[in-house]
C-alpha cells in the first residue's frame, strides 16, 4: 500500500527526527474528479438536453465596448458529450498518476475544473444566451462584501481571535452607513460611518474576549443576533417613518480610461464602483501588512505562540484588539457596499447571511488573505451564477446554487482542497 | 554582568512560591539553581524575567535595583532566558523568530528579513552552530531549537543568561555540547543561571549551587559535593538513589512484537520495522531522546494509533488491530506519558479517575447503573494502598500534586487483572519522593511475573528499571542490550550508533 523513501539527508544539526515519510496515496482527488464526470455524463449526455440540435451562446462582449468579441454559438449536446468524455479521461488520468505515485499537477485539477464549467454552462443554457462579461461584473460586485468580511475575518483571526460576527459587522456598516450618509448628503461619510460602526462591533467582541475571557464563539454568536435586534428595531423605529435618513446616494460605477475598455476584463474589473477599487488596495495592504511588516510578524506571533510573542517583550492582548479592531474596520467597510454600493437604502437583515460565507472564506481560504479573497471570488461566482441561470431559465433549482458555497466549504475543512490549518492559538484567550 | 536577587517573594494565593530568596551571580560564573520540579525554581526565574511581578524583594544588576514591568523591560536590561518550552512560533523561520519584538524595518515599515538573517549568522559563527536563517522551526530537531533559544537571546546582548531546565529533551551528547557551550558564554563574560534537578549536570558544570526546597533557599554547595549530599540537601531526608532489586526471574516470552512500523497522520515513518521481546518478570526500557518514536509506538501497543503494520502478540494472541477495549481487556495496563492529558479527567474526582477503564460492567457498573457504594469503598481501599494524599475520595484529581495524580493512574491499572504493564515516562515532573514509590511499584509489579515495559528519557531511570534497554532513535531500535550497560555506550546509541556487538543482548 505504501512505498518508502529516504528524505535526501540534509545538514546533519537541522535534520528533522523522523528521517522517512510514506507514500500514502491519497485518492481524493480521482474521486472527486470521478464524481464530476459520472455527474457530468449523467447531465450532459445522459438527460439528453438538446438533442434537437440546440445552440448555446455566450456573449463576450458588452453592447457599448469599444473591442466588439464575436459572439460564440456551441451546439449543446455536442459540448456536453465531448466535455464529458474528456472529463471522463482527465479522471482516469489522475487515477493512474495517483496510482503510480505520481503528483496530480494544479493545472489539471484547474483544466477540469474550468472544463466541467464550461460544460455545465452550456448545457444549462440550452437555446439561450449566457452573458459572460455580465456574469464576471456581478461576480466582482457582488464578491466585495465577501472579501472585505474574509480580510476583516483574517485579520482577525490571524491575531488569535476568531471572529464569527463578521455577519453583525457588515450588518452595523450598512445601516450607520446609509444613516450618515443620508444624514449629511455625503456618501463618504457614510463610507467612514460604517468603519466606525464596525471598528465597535469588534472592539465589543474584543473587549469580552480579551478581558472577560468569555469563549469567543459565543461572544460572536451573540454580537450578531444582537445587531440584527439592534439594526431591525431601528430600522422600523427610526427609519421607516423618516424616509429622508434611509435615502443615501449610492455611488457611481467608474470607468476608469483605457482599463476599462480591455475585453472582457475591462468591465469586469474596472467598471466598477469606488468600494470595489478601495477592495482591490485593501486586499493588497492585508497581504503586505501582515506578510511584509513588523507589525504583521508580531499579529501572526500572537495568534499562533501568544507567550513567546510576551517573552520578547510584545503586549499581547493590546496586539490583538487593535487587530480585531481593525478586523471590523475593514468588514465594516463591506457593509456599506449594501447601501451605497448597490441597494440605495437599508432593510432589515440585509446582509442575509453573507458574513457566515465570508467566513467560510477565511476558512476555505486557510486564513491567508489572497486565497481568502479568491474563495470570497469563487463564491460570489456561485451566487451570481444563481442569478444569470435564474434570468434565461435554468433547469437547476436555485437553492442548489445558493447551497455551493457551504458545500465547498465544508468540503474544504475537511482537507479535500490541501490542509486546513488555522493559527495555533486562534480562540485561545492568553492567561499569563 | 552581576546579578543580584534579594529576598524575594512570590505568593499566588495562599501558596507561597518563593519565601525571601537571595541569591547572587558573579560576572562569568555559572550558578546553579538545584531543587526538585515545584520547588519554586522556575518561578523565581520568571519573577527575574519579569513575567510575575513579585511581592516582595529586589533584582540588582550590576548593585543597580531594577524594576521589570515584563521580559521588554528584562530583556532592555540584558537578562536573556532559555525556556524549557521553547518560546518559539512552529511555523516562523529562524530568523523571524529570533528578531521577533526587535525587528528592524526599512521603508514603509517593512520588515528587514535580510538584517535579520545575517544577526543569525552572525552570532551562530560566533559559537560554531550551523544553522540555516530560513529553515522553519517545526522542522528542527529540539537540539537545534535549543540553539535558536540561545541565539534568540544573546542576540539582544544578553548578558545574563537563564537556562530552565536545558538538557529534559536533549541526547547524553547534547547535553554534553550544551555544558560546552555554556562554559564558552561564561568565559565571555556572560553570568549564568542554570535551573535543574540533575545533580550530574549541576556537578559537571556550575560553579556554585544554590539549593532551594518548597520555595526557600536551603543552602549552598560547591561542584565536589557527592550526589548523596546534593540530594538530600534537595529533598530534605536521605534519599535512596539506587531502587533495590533482585535479578529477574524470567518466565519465557509473554509479549512479542515483530516488524512493527506506525505512520502517523503527516505520512511520516515515526515507528520503523521494530521487533522485541519481553519475557514475564522482566523490565524491558525504553530509551532514547524524547519524540524518536517512543511515544507512538507505546501508543501502538494500546491500540491507540491507526495506521500500524507488524504484530504484536501477548501470550500467543494477536492485539493489533482490535479496538483499544479488546486490548484493555485482554489485561495491558498502561500510564500514559502525559498524566494530565490522558491519564486523568482533572475534574472527574479520584473515584470517579480510578475507575475511568471499567465503566463498561460490573463490579462497578451493574444494569446501567453506576455503584457508587462500591466506588466509594475500592477508592477508599487504593488511596490507603497508594498512599495517595488527599482530602477523600471525592477530591478532585486535578487539584492533587503531580506526584499523587500519578498514584492515581497507576492505582487505577495496577488494580486490574495484567498480562503487560506499559509504563510511558512514568516518573516525569514528580519529586523525589514520588518516584521512590513509583519504581517501588514498577519492580513490585515485575516481581509478581507480568512483563513490564518502561519508557524513559532519564538516562538514571532507565539504568535504575531496566533489566533490558531498547533504545530508540529516529523509530527504530538502535540495540537491544544488558541493564547494566555502561551510560556512555548508551549515548552513543540514543544518537543513533549502533550497540558493540559483545553487549547486544537480543
Amino acid at each position: 500500500m505504501s512505498t518508502i523513501t529516504q528524505d535526501s539527508a540534509p545538514l546533519p544539526s537541522s535534520a528533522p527526527i523522523v528521517k522517512l515519510t510514506a507514500q500514502v496515496r491519497s485518492w481524493k482527488i480521482p474521486i472527486t474528479f470521478g464524481a464530476f464526470a459520472i455527474a457530468s455524463v449523467l447531465l450532459f449526455v445522459g438527460l439528453g438536453r438538446g438533442q434537437r440540435g440546440e445552440l448555446s451562446t455566450f456573449r463576450l462582449s458588452e453592447a457599448r465596448d469599444f473591442i466588439q468579441l464575436p459572439e460564440v454559438a456551441l451546439p449543446t449536446f455536442v459540448t456536453g458529450v465531448v466535455v464529458a468524455i474528456v472529463l471522463v479521461l482527465m479522471a482516469v488520468a489522475s487515477a493512474w498518476l495517483v496510482y503510480r505515485h505520481r503528483k496530480i499537477p494544479i493545472v489539471l485539477t484547474i483544466v477540469f475544473a474550468l472544463l466541467f464549467l464550461i460544460g455545465f454552462l452550456a448545457w444549462a443554457a440550452s437555446g439561450s444566451t449566457i452573458p459572460v462579461p455580465g456574469l464576471l461584473i456581478g461576480t466582482v460586485t457582488l464578491s466585495a462584501p465577501l472579501i472585505f468580511g474574509a480580510l476583516g475575518g483574517v485579520l482577525s483571526e490571524r491575531a488569535g481571535v476568531v471572529n464569527v460576527a463578521i455577519e453583525a459587522q457588515l450588518l452595523a456598516g450598512a445601516f450607520s452607513s446609509a444613516v450618515v450618509a443620508s444624514a449629511t448628503g455625503n456618501p463618504y461619510l457614510g463610507l467612514l460611518a460604517a468603519m466606525v460602526a464596525g471598528a465597535l462591533v469588534s472592539m465589543v467582541l474584543a473587549a469580552f474576549a480579551l478581558k472577560y475571557l468569555v469563549d469567543q464563539v459565543i461572544v460572536g454568536v451573540v454580537l450578531n443576533v444582537l445587531v440584527i435586534g439592534l439594526t431591525s428595531f431601528l430600522y422600523s423605529q427610526v427609519l421607516a417613518p423618516s424616509a429622508n435618513l434611509n435615502s443615501p446616494d449610492v455611488f457611481p460605477r467608474l470607468n476608469i480610461p483605457l482599463l476599462s475598455e480591455i475585453p472582457i476584463i475591462g468591465p469586469v474589473l474596472f467598471r466598477q464602483t469606488i468600494i470595489v477599487y478601495v477592495m482591490y488596495v485593501a486586499v493588497a495592504l492585508v497581504f503586505f501588512g501582515l506578510f511584509r511588516t513588523k507589525w504583521g510578524l508580531r499579529v501572526r506571533a500572537v495568534g499562533e505562540h501568544p507567550q513567546a510573542a510576551d517573552t520578547v517583550g510584545i503586549n499581547v492582548n493590546r496586539t490583538r484588539f487593535i487587530a480585531v479592531t481593525l478586523g471590523g474596520v475593514v468588514s465594516g467597510f463591506g457593509g456599506a457596499y449594501f447601501t451605497l454600493g448597490a441597494v440605495g437604502a437599508f432593510n432589515k437583515e440585509m446582509t442575509n447571511g453573507m458574513g457566515f460565507i465570508a467566513l467560510a472564506a477565511v476558512i476555505f481560504g486557510q486564513w491567508h488573505p489572497i486565497k481568502a479573497t479568491l474563495a470570497a471570488l469563487l463564491f460570489g461566482f456561485a451566487t451570481n451564477l444563481q442569478n444569470v441561470l435564474g434570468i434565461i431559465g435554468s433547469p437547476v433549482p436555485s437553492e442548489f446554487m445558493l447551497m455551493l458555497p457551504y458545500v465547498v466549504t465544508i468540503f474544504a475543512v475537511a482537507g479535500f482542497v490541501g490542509r486546513s490549518r488555522a493559527p495555533a492559538a486562534d480562540g485561545k484567550p492568553y492567561i499569563k | 554582568m552581576k546579578l543580584e536577587l534579594r529576598g524575594i517573594t512570590k505568593r499566588f494565593g495562599a501558596l507561597v512560591a518563593n519565601n525571601n530568596i537571595s541569591l547572587t551571580v558573579e560576572s562569568g560564573e555559572i550558578h546553579a539553581l538545584l531543587g526538585e520540579n515545584g520547588a519554586g525554581k522556575s518561578t523565581l526565574m520568571n519573577v527575574l524575567y519579569g513575567l510575575y511581578v513579585a511581592e516582595e524583594g529586589e533584582i540588582l544588576l550590576d548593585d543597580k535595583v531594577q524594576k521589570f514591568a515584563g521580559p521588554g523591560d528584562a530583556m532592555k536590561a540584558g537578562i536573556g532566558m532559555v525556556h524549557q518550552h521553547f518560546m518559539l512560533v512552529p511555523v516562523f523561520t529562524v530568523a523571524e523568530n529570533v528578531v521577533l519584538g526587535h525587528e528592524q524595518t526599512t521603508f514603509g515599515g517593512r520588515l528587514d528579513l535580510s538584517a535579520a538573517r545575517a544577526k543569525v549568522r552572525e552570532v551562530s559563527d560566533r559559537f560554531g552552530f550551523d544553522i540555516d536563517p530560513d529553515a522553519l522551526i517545526e522542522d528542527l530537531p529540539v537540539g537545534v531549537q535549543q540553539r535558536v533559544e540561545i541565539i534568540k537571546a544573546l542576540s539582544q546582548d544578553a548578558q545574563v543568561l537563564v537556562f530552565d531546565e536545558p538538557t529534559a529533551v536533549l541526547t547524553p551528547q547534547e547535553t554534553d555540547e550544551l555544558m560546552i557551550i555554556m562554559r564558552q558564554l561564561a568565559e565571555s563574560g556572560t553570568s549564568i543561571v542554570f535551573i535543574t534537578h540533575k545533580l550530574r549536570e549541576v556537578r559537571a558544570v556550575a560553579d556554585r549551587i544554590t539549593v532551594i526546597r518548597l520555595g526557600t533557599v536551603v543552602g549552598e554547595a560547591s561542584p565536589t559535593a557527592t550526589n548523596a549530599e546534593l540530594a538530600s540537601l534537595m529533598v530534605g531526608r536521605a534519599v535512596e538513589l539506587t531502587v533495590h532489586k533482585n535479578s529477574p526471574e524470567l518466565r519465557g516470552t509473554a509479549l512479542s512484537v515483530q516488524n512493527l512500523s506506525v505512520v502517523d497522520s503527516r505520512n511520516q515513518i515515526v515507528v520503523n520495522n521494530v521487533s522485541f521481546d519481553v519475557q514475564a518478570g522482566e523490565v524491558l526500557a525504553i530509551a532514547g531522546v524524547q519524540g524518536n518514536g517512543q511515544t507512538e509506538l507505546t501508543e501502538a501497543l494500546l491500540g491507540l494509533q491507526h495506521h500500524v503494520t507488524g504484530s504484536i502478540e501477548l501470550d500467543g494472541k494477536p492485539l493489533r488491530g482490535y479496538s483499544v477495549r479488546h486490548i484493555l481487556d485482554s489485561g495491558v495496563g498502561f500510564v500514559p506519558e502525559d498524566r494530565t492529558e490522558d491519564g486523568l479527567v482533572a475534574d472527574f474526582s479520584i473515584a470517579e479517575n480510578l475507575m475511568l477503564d471499567r465503566s463498561s460492567g460490573a463490579p462497578f457498573v451493574k444494569a446501567g447503573n453506576l455503584q457508587l457504594g462500591f466506588r466509594a469503598k475500592f477508592a477508599a481501599e487504593k488511596i490507603a494502598e497508594f498512599d495517595i494524599r488527599s482530602q477523600g475520595s471525592e477530591m478532585e484529581a486535578g487539584r492533587l500534586s503531580g506526584g499523587n495524580q500519578q498514584k492515581v493512574v497507576l492505582a487505577r491499572e495496577l488494580s486490574r487483572n495484567l498480562r503487560l504493564f506499559v509504563a510511558a515516562q512514568p516518573t516525569r515532573g514528580l519529586d523525589v519522593g514520588s518516584i521512590e514509590f513509583v519504581h517501588t511499584r514498577i519492580i513490585e509489579t515485575r516481581d509478581s511475573g507480568i512483563p513490564v515495559i518502561v519508557v524513559s528519557t532519564e538516562l538514571d531511570e532507565v539504568v535504575a528499571l531496566a533489566d533490558r534497554i531498547a533504545v530508540m532513535y529516529r523509530g527504530e531500535i538502535v540495540g537491544i542490550v544488558p541493564g547494566n550497560t555502561p551510560r556512555a555506550t548508551l549515548g552513543l546509541m540514543m544518537a543513533g550508533e549502533p550497540a558493540p556487538a559483545a553487549e547486544a543482548a537480543r
